[in-house]
């Protein structure tokens, strides 16, 4: 009796140990894959950053004041798309979850998520042909009449290739990823917090914001960071739109505008040699820590959200 | 403050699902009114069309008129967000809004109606509509803490108080003890005992005996068939019904022989 128990247990036994090593693998590799990538970066990168070869610095005088104008383009390009994409992304999911007939909601969500599957090269030549020249009178007009906020201190960019739009463009990048995750949260909130709402006499509005957004706060910041996480990281789309030199500097729509690290790689790549690459690598070694500290920002934000509720 | 209601040729329909047919009821103002029947029947549904709460189901609608005291709810100019402001729910499972402390989710009714609330009146309403629930002594040391920490029963209670804090004329309880111990059950029910003198309230429950111990009236809904509409099979007095029920349905389905 107990061999004919044992046989099928075994067999479900070996199910979870076959199950549960190739969970373990997969995540080992994982592991393996991300310390390879950041023992790359170091390795690689240490030597471009303690060189004495000027040329490497692209004339400046040490590695850090090489990256830093980098860093701060690359922030600030995110952040802008951030704050352009995070509301339109919210606004978009809340009508297709909450306003749109259901006729013209799906046929919404579809077009919103179209535009992740457009090449990030395709961004890249309409912001720098298309949206960029006609941006630019607006820069015009915002140096002219509110030079006096120090974003739009002028004097406007002539071809409208600003990180401003290179900000815009990253938005468009990033709107899908962040609308697909608010619809997913929003269309997560428990039914029973929606009545629980609507039932004390709640517009559609109140409902959302006694019943949706609470339960939402945490889903949204991830939905932001992950959006954060490609803006910080998008390489063609900014190379192409920005007419980037090193300057560090506020005014969002003139022609002197900080370079994102990715875009800086992307584009000295070719003509760099030796320790010049190295130098190279240890920018992208410092994106990596950026992405990092975001990501665990983001996480730390999620969890205190999770305790709060 | 309390006021009946008029139900007349009320049909419920989900889509093109007919899921209750021509209901004709009237029912008292200040009295329970309890609503029995078998599982599927429409009470649900028919409990969430006296506050238009049936609406916010895609596709859902209703033809016939509920009239409240004087006013047709279901008028031409009527806000549905008006009509659910003056006729409160509480539902099967208790829904404390989580992210809420105890004391936010007694008036978040209120501050739908009126942002600015004075603290002095805030607090008046809270320990007012939490002692109507029969909740205060036992919550009034932390009506900061989150709303989801009290028991199953408590939250029901929390839920009660909620609905009553912005003394609606109507309140309707969808199987408000299904969810509950015994003991809360009780409590919920000496609750209602005790609301009846100021509220209109009509109760769908499951429970035979609970339907007698706490109403002065009693409808019960069953389905004509299999694949049918449901309908009202009888309205009267409780204790008519449970003793001497006109239809021989309600009193197969009341003792038990139900088939
Ligand atoms: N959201 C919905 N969409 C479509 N049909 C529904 C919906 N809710 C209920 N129905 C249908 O309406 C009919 C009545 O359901 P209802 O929930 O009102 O029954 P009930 O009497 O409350 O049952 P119970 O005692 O199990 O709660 C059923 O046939 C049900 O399938
Ligand atoms: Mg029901």
């Amino acid at each position: 009796m107990t061999t004919t128990d044992a046989s099928p247990r075994v067999g479900r036994r070996l199910g979870d140990l076959l199950f549960a090593g190739t969970a373990r693998a997969a995540g080992i590799t994982i592991l393996i894959a991300l310390a390879g990538v950041a023992t790359f970066l170091i390795v690689e990168g240490i030597p471009g950053i303690v060189t004495t070869q000027s040329s490497a610095f692209a004339g400046k005088a040490s590695f850090v004041s090489y990256t830093w104008p980098l860093v701060f383009g690359t922030v600030l390009a995110a952040v802008i798309a951030l704050l352009i994409a995070t509301p339109l992304a919210v606004g978009a999911a809340l009508v297709i979850g909450f306003y749109a007939p259901r006729r013209l909601a799906t046929p919404l969500g579809y077009m919103i998520d179209l535009l992740a599957a457009v090449p990030s090269v395709v961004y890249g030549l309409w912001g720098a042909t298309l949206l960029a020249p006609k941006m630019q009178p607006t820069y015009a007009w915002l140096a002219d009449h509110l030079s006096f906020i120090p974003f739009f201190a002028g004097p406007a960019s002539a071809t409208g290739r600003t990180i401003l739009t290179a900000g815009v463009v990253l938005a468009i990048m990033v709107l899908p990823i962040i609308t697909a995750i608010c619809r997913e949260i929003f269309a997560q909130t428990p039914a029973l917090h929606r009545e629980a709402a609507l039932a004390l006499g709640a517009t559609r509005w109140e409902m959302i914001k006694m019943a949706v957004f609470p339960y939402a706060r945490s889903g949204l910041v991830s939905g932001v960071m992950l959006g954060l996480g490609r803006a910080l990281g998008e390489t063609m789309a900014v190379a192409m739109v920005l007419s980037a030199s090193s300057a560090v500097t506020f005014n969002l729509i003139g022609s002197q505008n900080p370079s994102t690290i990715a875009a800086n790689i992307a584009l000295s790549f070719g003509e760099r040699t030796g320790v010049e690459r190295n130098t190279l690598i240890a920018t992208g070694l410092v994106l990596f820590v950026i992405t990092f500290i975001v990501n665990f920002l983001a996480r730390g934000i999620v969890a205190r959200g999770r305790k709060g509720s | 403050m309390a006021k009946s209601i008029d139900v007349s040729g009320l049909n419920i329909y989900y889509g093109d699902f007919l899921a209750v047919q021509d209901v004709n009821v009237t029912i008292k103002a200040r009295a329970v009114t309890a609503l029995i029947g078998p599982s599927g029947c429409g009470k649900s549904t028919f409990l969430r069309t006296l506050n238009r709460m049936h609406e916010v189901i895609p596709g859902a609608r209703v033809e016939g008129d509920v009239v409240l005291g004087s006013d047709a709810i279901y008028g031409p100019n009527v806000d549905p967000v008006e009509v659910r402001r003056t006729v409160g729910m509480v539902f099967q499972r208790p829904n404390p809004f989580p992210t809420m402390s105890i004391y936010e989710n007694v008036l978040a009714g209120n501050r739908l109606n009126n942002r600015k609330l004075k603290k002095a009146d805030a607090d008046a309403i809270v320990e007012k509509a939490l002692s109507g629930a029969n909740l205060w002594s036992e919550v009034k040391d932390r009506l900061n803490k989150p709303g989801m920490g009290l028991s199953g029963g408590q939250q029901q209670r929390l839920c009660i108080a909620r609905a009553i804090a912005v003394e609606p004329q109507v309140l309707l309880m969808d199987e408000p003890c299904s969810a509950l111990d015994p003991i809360s059950t009780a409590a919920v029910e000496d609750l209602i005992h005790e609301l009846k003198t100021d509220y209109t309230i009509v109760i769908v429950t499951h429970n035979m005996q609970q339907a007698a111990r706490v109403s002065e009236y009693t409808g019960f809904f069953n389905l004509k068939a299999a694949g049918q509409p449901g309908h009202l099979v009888e309205f009267n007095k409780t204790s008519k019904m449970f003793s001497t029920p006109e239809q021989e349905s309600t009193e197969a389905y009341i003792s038990g022989r139900f088939g």
